[in-house]
């Protein structure tokens, strides 16, 4: 079966790119980027339903494609080329290294003549559709924003050179690897898309050319060349090994492997394992677990739609999907424990440096890779009700998070300035975007929402699994979470403190757009996520590991629409009386005569004393100073241990 | 839902409050003996709470009263929930959303004695939070479910099993029903650091609301010791009533015997207690 769609999606955003190169008048480029996201959300829905029309079957296309094979490895020199001349550029020549050294193994692999059994090269079913709306929908709405908030980021930042046509075209540039990473089934087609993507995040992050773009941009290029290193050799063993490059040949050699090592011995397992653990390495940086953390963190100088795009949509997402096509594989497995050991860690370790964070995107960065952690480590349990939870967790992530980097970008541009304390009452300063933001918040953690359920069922799932470790990190991961999401929320509905000035809202019409879309596709996923469950996450279980219980009872799933109804209802229904109650205004307590305004008083010499409130940041206590550098020696340490026992283990 | 469940239920949301107001009338006996005083009559919290209703209503923000509304109805649905024997971590959830809702109520004001109030209010809920979601993963352990109903008619009591996070869950209950010396986001006496905390700008209405809603969340919290007890067994109802009077009554005598102590201490002291008791005991229950 031939379906033009995928080539497409694939080859359209890098038609699109070109075209936002050349185009240099804003708004013709505004208007053909808009035309161009929405093509590409037509074209993903045109492929959900050719996908749905052929009876929601696995799909495997493109057996023979010479061609494209040549094409691709042509394009991943000229990507080698790229990076070494950009390392040269600025002086970091062993950055180079990592791309030099991976291109030259791929072509060697596909120049040499070995033999390599043909299989499909595209791979359709209900995780790559899920992984395609994501990409497709909410990195479409991106770039609808990115063309509103461009204009006002240059007016923001009136020193730096504007470069909009550059930086749209990256974006779309993005979205057609993180459609081919995706789609594709053939090994060598994703180790180019994940290239691509590693430089593309490297190019948006160092947009701006300021010197600690520069320095942060480098930073991230060498971790996830790095990853894309491990990928390289991963996948070359496993070719020279078994003369294949498929992905899921790959996972089902492994579970064969499994079942014939009956003894539960799992170091002795051979080739594909260490293939499968090194691939698992990669995704790991990829998903910015510890101890990669820090590129991710270092990307948050780059302007808004790329963070939202390097961290909700697309790019960490990549890593989390690999793993969860590895999961089966990976199940009671020593990699398999490795990646939920460091998946827990940093899910605890992040969530607490997120709460000395008072930046507002420095807070979301943190939060994703804690929550990225969470999924991380339920791919690494490998179990049914992890992946379901996984999967939740990545829908709701995805689109939460996008939500919210969006609506603090834009809050930035009004306010000019992203530190949470500067939010002090915005929800009466602007409604609106603070409306956003508490949508997205509650998203993130709140009763009965997503996020809790799926905190729930991975929790289930690792008592069950007797892993004694991941229950400490969950438990206490989540209180940490709540902890540093509540008190921005608090923030959020204070009152005083800047009311007294004006502040106008400049946020585009391109901007609410996105905004409000986002918004309504969250409510609703709280609302249908029962039914989302049912339609399409417990089939993409059972296509995964060929069998499926339910996850959630069904009297829980009726409780949580109720619970869900009322956590709705209620603050609505009080709100509406609050509004009618009748009351005498009081001047707050403050320990000596309120001047009236709520906001100073008078001190003991006779004194104008202005208030000013903060939360509690502890930052001596859980700062990114104080834990980052030992957490990722104990990772790194753990990492370099586990690899060695599972290579060594397997080799031997 | 069998009857019984419909009767529990409904006798938790008549009843809930008169037992909590009672429970609060005893406490204050209690401590006032302790402290060689006469004390107030039993029936004090209720004149109290009555008089409150019944003043003049002066707010400083218009929406305390909007987040109160909810920390009630979201609290009184966790003892329903609880009662109605459901989920037990669901029951907890919720409850941690009503909380939730009792900080917003503390923050909207914008003033200082109730921000500080709410601040640590936020970090009470992390420090008890752990030990709360471990009580659930030791009902799972011992027990192979979430369900209060079938927790509660299991063949033997849980606690014999679950001994360490029986302890983790009475310690963090100290917090939990403010109580020195983790009274810090609210205090009895207007005379201290923190002035009355959280509730300093709740007046009138919006503090008898408070007050109420306290009484349903003590009982729910007595009523989830009281679910380390019971079993199958009927009387085991009697023994759980009783270790709930003991409980409650360690509360008070901890209450009046020891002095308030700075967050650090609370969340180093509660987070290691947790993990010591608890964290031991889901050891031995997962090995064995």
């Amino acid at each position: 079966m031939v379906m033009p769609v995928v080539p497409f999606l694939i080859l359209f955003p890098l038609f699109m790119a070109c075209l936002m190169y050349l185009i240099r008048n804003d708004n013709v480029r505004k208007i053909t980027a808009f035309i161009g996201a929405a093509a590409i959300m037509t074209a993903v829905g045109i492929l959900t339903a050719q996908w749905s029309a052929g009876g929601c079957q696995v799909m495997t296309l493109y057996t023979e494609t010479p061609l494209a094979d040549h094409v691709i490895l042509a394009a991943e020199i000229l990507l080698m080329c790229v990076v070494t001349i950009l390392c040269f550029e600025y002086h970091k020549y062993w950055i180079s290294l990592l791309s030099i050294l991976p291109t030259s193994g791929m072509m060697w692999l596909e120049l040499s003549g070995s033999k390599i059994a043909s299989s499909c090269h595209v791979y359709i079913d209900r995780l790559t559709i899920l992984m395609c709306l994501i990409v497709g929908v909410i990195g479409g709405l991106i770039v609808i924003y990115a063309t509103g908030y461009m204009k006002g980021y240059h007016e923001h930042h009136k020193d730096l050179k504007d470069r909009s046509y550059y930086f749209t075209a990256l974006l779309f540039l993005f979205l057609g690897a993180m459609f081919g990473f995706v789609l594709s089934e053939s090994l060598l087609w994703i180790d180019f898309f994940w290239e691509l993507t590693s430089v593309c995040s490297f190019l948006l992050i160092g947009y701006t050319r300021e010197k600690e773009a520069i320095h942060n941009s480098f930073r991230a290029l060498w971790m996830n060349l790095f990853g894309g290193c491990a990928l390289a050799v991963g996948i070359l063993l496993f070719a020279v090994y078994q003369n294949s490059i498929s992905l899921h040949e790959l996972v089902t050699c492994c579970q064969i492997n499994q079942f014939l090592v009956p003894s539960g011995d799992s170091t002795a397992l051979g080739v594909p394992s260490i293939a499968i653990a090194l691939i698992a390495f990669a995704a790991l940086t990829k998903a910015a677990q510890l101890p990669f953390s820090t590129w991710l963190i270092g990307a948050m100088v780059a302007p808004t739609p790329s963070s939202a795009l390097l961290h909700s949509a697309t790019m960490v997402k990549a890593g989390i999907y690999i793993l969860f096509r590895l999961s089966p594989a990976m199940y009671g497995t020593m990699t398999g424990s490795m990646i939920a050991f460091i998946g827990g860690f940093t899910f605890l370790a992040t969530s607490l440096m997120a709460i000395a964070q008072s930046d507002g995107k420095k807070v979301l960065a943190f939060s994703t890779i804690s929550n990225l952690g969470l999924m991380v480590a339920c791919a690494g349990m490998g179990q049914q009700e992890t992946i379901w939870a996984g999967v939740f967790l990545m829908i709701f992530h995805a689109i939460s998070k996008s939500l919210l980097f969006q609506d603090v970008g834009a809050t930035e541009n009004s306010l000019h300035s992203r530190d949470v304390e500067d939010m002090h009452g915005l929800l009466y300063i602007m409604p609106r975007l603070a409306m956003f933001m508490f949508i997205g918040i509650a998203g993130m953690f709140l009763a009965p929402f997503g996020m809790l359920i799926s905190k729930w069922s991975a929790l289930r799932a690792s008592i069950d699994e007797r892993n004694i470790i991941l229950v400490i990190f969950i438990v206490f991961g989540s209180a940490t979470t709540s902890f540093y999401w509540t008190k921005w929320m608090g923030k959020l509905i204070s009152h005083t403190h800047l009311t007294e000035k004006k502040i106008p809202e400049v946020t585009r019409p391109t901007e609410l757009l996105s905004l409000s879309v986002h918004a309504v596709l969250m409510v609703l996923l709280c609302i249908l996520f029962p039914l989302l469950s049912k339609v399409y996450v417990n089939p993409l279980i059972e296509e995964m590991f060929g069998s499926v219980t339910d996850v959630l009872p069904n009297n829980v799933l009726i409780m949580l629409s109720f619970i869900i109804l009322l956590v709705f209802a209620v603050p609505f229904v009080s709100y509406v009386y609050s509004r009618k109650v009748t009351f005498n205004r009081k001047g707050s307590y403050m320990n000596g005569v309120n001047y009236g305004d709520n906001r100073s008083f008078v001190d003991s010499f006779g004194e104008r004393k202005v208030l000013w409130l903060s939360n509690d940041y502890f930052r001596n206590i859980v700062g990114q100073r104080k834990l980052m550098k030992p957490s990722q020696i104990f990772t790194a340490s753990v990492l370099i241990v586990m690899l060695v026992i599972i290579i060594g283990g397997a080799a031997v | 839902m069998s009857t019984t469940k419909i009767i529990l239920v409904i006798c938790y949301i008549l009843f809930a409050p008169l037992i909590g107001g009672l429970l609060d009338g005893f406490d204050r006996k209690i401590s006032a003996k302790m402290q060689r005083r006469v004390g107030p009559p039993l029936l004090q919290p209720f004149y109290d709470v009555i008089k409150l209703f019944s003043k003049q209503v002066i707010f400083v923000s218009r929406y305390q009263i909007f987040f109160l509304l909810s920390y009630t109805v979201l609290i009184i649905l966790t003892g329903v929930m609880f009662f109605a024997g459901t989920d037990i971590l669901m029951c907890f959830f919720v409850m941690s959303t009503g909380a939730t809702f009792l900080y917003f109520a503390g923050m909207v004001t914008s003033t200082p004695y109730s921000t500080m109030g709410a601040n640590r209010e936020l970090l009470q809920m992390m420090a008890y939070e752990p030990a709360v979601l471990l009580t659930c993963v030791g009902f799972y352990l011992a027990e192979g479910t979430f369900n209060v109903g079938q927790i509660a008619s299991s063949n033997v009591s849980a606690i014999l099993y679950l001994p360490g996070f029986f302890i983790a869950f009475i310690f963090i209950l100290t917090i939990k029903m403010r109580k020195s010396p983790f009274d810090l986001s609210t205090s009895h006496h207007m005379h201290q650091e923190l002035v009355k905390g959280l509730t300093t700008e709740m007046g009138a209405r919006n503090l008898a609301i408070f007050q109420v809603t306290e009484w349903y969340e003590n009982v729910f919290l007595l009523g989830v010791v009281g679910l380390y007890i019971i079993n199958c067994n009927p009387y085991s109802l009697i023994a759980a009533v009783l270790v709930v009077f003991a409980t409650y009554f360690l509360e008070i005598l901890i209450d009046n015997t020891s002095a308030r102590v700075k967050w650090d201490t609370m969340l180093k002291v509660s987070w290691g207690v947790t993990l010591f008791t608890a964290g031991i005991n889901l050891i031995i229950l997962m090995i064995i």
